[in-house]
């Protein structure tokens, strides 16, 4: 047994007992973050803060939603919007945050991209964070469905009818899926189950994976540095902060994050009292109407892209451009052939590839929103072939690529 | 510094590129332009005659039948038959009048009492000789246009002014027949009672539902509830649309209603009370909580400078 001598304060009580101070070395004061990262290294807190704000304002709503086709919509729009004290506050800071977490999702996987911070030894970082990804698009669908608007209701029509997989007519699948022939209540329980329970989970999981993914090879840098972080950290505890390349994690990265994460808030909080209605669409405001059929049949702006990758093909070769778009991103460290971990614009044709697929990915989007009619269409097709095109050429280029 | 700032410069430009792209833009694309709201109706005369309310009061009471059909609380004139025995007749209630020199254009009114299909717009309805509910006025025996003039001095004599009609009257004058709002109790008939038994529940709702029947079968299609109307459509299309409904629908059952600009202000009023009763409190607490956002990156920023300080 261990040795306990009469504790001094309660901190010291608690440190005796749970190793409070080795934590803390471990995971905050002697985490080492090279000094040279600009603020796109705040993004990943800001996501987990952001999943933070969801899980809290996810558990008051979740305190008068109804999950039933009868009452789920008007439990929302009524008994929360309306007369639940604060309701209408927590509601509008739920579903912004659905929509602005998937921005930032976006701005940090392509700074991850554009880094290359996804090779050499950070493989598993971009795995984990290509599963969060998955989740969190699961997380947003499922909580879509639940208000039971229309959008809900036909978008879960849509969606779930890919699983019969085309010509493969699997309707049985579409049919278990849903607990019934079209989406009602057993479809409704299901997904709140999935939206409260299951994948929450999942997601909270997958922080502590990507996290731990991150302790070994360390997050990357600015300038694609090869760090040697022993010998940093040395410096930096022997008081030579300015010779060593690295700072700690806490509190010196976190004081930067934390300023980021300010800012960040001025212009969430405008979005959630100003301007919501990109993540509040106004279609969703009418009730679930299963023989009316609305004009346009969207998914959530952050869905786009992979949706016109579906759209412009014949059914079945539509559906295999869906798929290979979703494990694309997966495959990337391993389709990059490159040795080099640096900064995009020190790698000739990759940084070509970056700055291509970045517009790609924005065109199809706006596309994939826009009625599939006329010039959108050929856009749209053209664009679509372009994002496969981009995943083919990405191992003949990185290949091509010298040693810098 | 310099180098985050141009950085900070790509990813908002990038961002708003895609905002632009997915919401203004699309949104343009997938709607049909309709132009802002005049309230002119411009397709419809003025006679140019100026009314006497004196000789309109006579006209609408008695002469001009108006109150054979329609209720004048204002007058205290009670409806000859109940909103269920109306529908029956009529497929729908016609509205207290009370309100109606408020509410409706001038114009309007007076092409209204004429030929009702018209003004309404729904003349495509009421074709190869079926009858709009609403009998046109035939004239008294003097002047026809001067004595509808008169009918609508005298609407507008007795009608409330603008500061005193209540927005909530406004719509169950204009929209309340056809329209439900359920997160205000009204359906149509008149505002939901609290019930002492469910006998008394369900017969109400029996009424509800034998009300909706002739209602959806009189205008072809069942006028959607507009409890949250507010938050579905955007402003623009619900002022064009209370305008003149072909402009947005083409081919839609609902008649033009007429309301003049106050009139739709009005409504729009009500419908933000109920749909979107959270504004007031949305635009108060909004500056407070960004101050304090703006506040504390104030002082987060001075606790980096502080900790970063030695480092370069
Ligand atoms: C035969 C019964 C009948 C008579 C007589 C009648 N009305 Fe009506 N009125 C109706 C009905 C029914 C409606 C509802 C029509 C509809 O919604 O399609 C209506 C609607 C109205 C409206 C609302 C129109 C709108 O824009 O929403 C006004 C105003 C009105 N009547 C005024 C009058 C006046 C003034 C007279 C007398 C000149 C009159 N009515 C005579 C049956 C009648
Ligand atoms: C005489 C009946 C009648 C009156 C009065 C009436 N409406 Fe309607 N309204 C309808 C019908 C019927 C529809 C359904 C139209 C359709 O589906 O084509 C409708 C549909 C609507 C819609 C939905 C349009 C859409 O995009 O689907 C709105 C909004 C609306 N009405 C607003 C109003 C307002 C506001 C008023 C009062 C100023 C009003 N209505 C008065 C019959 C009426
Ligand atoms: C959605 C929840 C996510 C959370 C909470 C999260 C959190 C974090 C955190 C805190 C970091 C370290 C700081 C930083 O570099 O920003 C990080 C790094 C990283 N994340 Fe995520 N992340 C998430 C999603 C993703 C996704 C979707 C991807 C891409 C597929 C991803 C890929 C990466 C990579 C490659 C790094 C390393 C960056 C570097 O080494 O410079 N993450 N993440």
């Amino acid at each position: 047994m261990a040795n306990f001598e009469k504790a001094k304060s309660l901190g010291d009580w608690m440190n005796q007992r749970l190793g409070l101070d080795t934590v803390m070395r471990v995971m905050a004061y002697e985490y080492w973050i090279p000094k040279n990262i600009n603020f796109l290294w705040a993004m990943g807190m800001i996501l987990a803060m952001m999943f933070g704000v969801m899980l809290v304002s996810g558990i008051f709503l979740l305190m008068y939603y109804k999950p039933d086709a009868a009452l789920a919509f008007d439990s929302v729009n009524y008994t929360i919007m309306t007369e639940v004290g604060y309701g209408w506050l927590w509601r509008h800071v739920h579903g912004v945050a659905a929509s602005v977490v998937f921005l930032v999702i976006y701005i940090h996987m392509f700074t991850g991209i554009y880094y290359g911070s996804y090779k050499k030894g950070r493989e598993m970082i971009w795995i984990t964070g290509m599963l969060l990804f998955v989740t969190f698009s699961a997380e947003a669908f499922s909580g879509y469905m639940l208000p039971w608007g229309q959008m809900s209701y036909w978008a879960g029509m849509v969606i779930t009818n890919l699983f019969s997989f085309g010509s493969l007519e699997l309707n049985g699948v579409v049919e278990w899926i849903r607990g019934d022939y079209v989406p009602g209540d057993a479809f409704i329980l299901r997904f709140f189950m999935l939206h409260v329970l299951l994948l929450p989970l999942a997601i909270m999981a997958l922080i502590g994976l990507h996290f731990g993914a991150l302790r070994i090879p360390h997050v990357n840098n600015q300038d694609g540095e090869e760090i040697d972080f022993d010998e940093a950290a040395k410096l930096y505890k022997e008081g030579k902060k300015k010779e060593s390349k690295v700072i700690p994690f806490h509190p010196v990265f976190l004081s930067k994050d934390v300023f980021v994460m300010g800012v960040f808030l001025i212009f969430f909080f405008y979005l959630v009292f100003y301007h919501y209605g990109f993540a509040l669409d106004p279609v969703n405001f009418d009730p679930a109407d299963g023989l009316k059929t609305p004009a346009h049949i969207y998914p959530e702006w952050y869905f786009l892209w992979s949706y016109e990758i579906l759209r412009p093909f014949s059914k079945d070769i539509g559906l295999i451009a869906f798929g290979f778009a979703q494990v694309a991103f997966f495959l990337l460290p391993f389709l990059d052939k490159s040795p080099n971990a640096v900064p995009a614009s020190r790698r000739g044709l990759f940084n070509i590839w970056f700055w291509v697929m970045l517009v790609d990915m924005i065109v199809l989007s706006v596309m994939g929103k826009l009625p599939p009619e006329g010039a959108w269409n050929v856009i749209g097709l053209l664009s679509a072939l372009t994002f496969i095109g981009l995943w083919i050429a990405l191992p003949i280029i990185t290949k091509l690529e010298k040693k810098v | 510094m310099n180098k985050e700032l141009k950085i900070l410069a790509v990813v908002v430009f990038f961002s708003i590129l895609t905002y632009v792209g997915v919401e203004p833009f699309a949104h343009s694309q997938m709607h049909k332009h309709v132009d802002d709201p005049t309230y002119a109706y411009a397709d419809l005369k003025d006679s140019g005659k100026k009314g006497d309310a004196v000789k309109g009061k006579e006209l609408v009471t008695g002469a001009g039948a108006c109150t054979g059909c329609h209720s004048l609380k204002a007058e205290s004139l009670p409806a000859p038959m109940d909103a269920l025995t109306s529908a029956s007749a009529y497929g729908v209630n016609p509205p207290d009048l009370s309100n109606s020199g408020a509410l409706y254009d001038e114009k309007f009114l007076a092409d209204l009492i004429k030929n009702p299909a018209h003004a309404l717009g729904v003349e495509h309805k009421f074709k190869d000789g079926a009858m709009h509910p609403m009998v046109g006025f035939y004239g008294a025996g003097g002047d026809i246009d001067q004595e509808i003039a008169d009918m609508v001095a005298y609407l507008k004599s007795i009608a409330p002014t603008a500061e005193n009609l209540t927005p909530k009257d406004a719509f169950e004058s204009a929209c309340g027949r056809c329209h439900s709002m359920r997160y205000d109790k009204w359906s149509k008939i008149g505002t939901d009672p609290s019930f002492k038994s469910d006998k008394e529940m369900y017969e109400y709702k029996a009424k509800v539902a034998t009300y909706d029947e002739a209602l959806k079968a009189y205008m072809g299609a069942m006028p959607p509830d507009l409890s949250i109307i507010i938050r579905a459509r955007s402003h623009h299309f619900l002022s064009t649309f209370i305008e003149n409904p072909q402009s947005q629908l083409e081919g839609t059952s609902m008649p033009r209603v007429g309301l003049t600009k106050d009139g739709e202000v009005k409504v729009m009023e009500y419908l933000t009370q109920i749909g979107d009763s959270s504004k007031d409190k949305r635009e108060s607490l909004g500056p407070w909580v960004i101050l304090f956002f703006v506040i504390f990156s104030v002082i987060a920023y001075f606790w980096k400078q502080s900790m970063w300080k030695d480092l370069h």
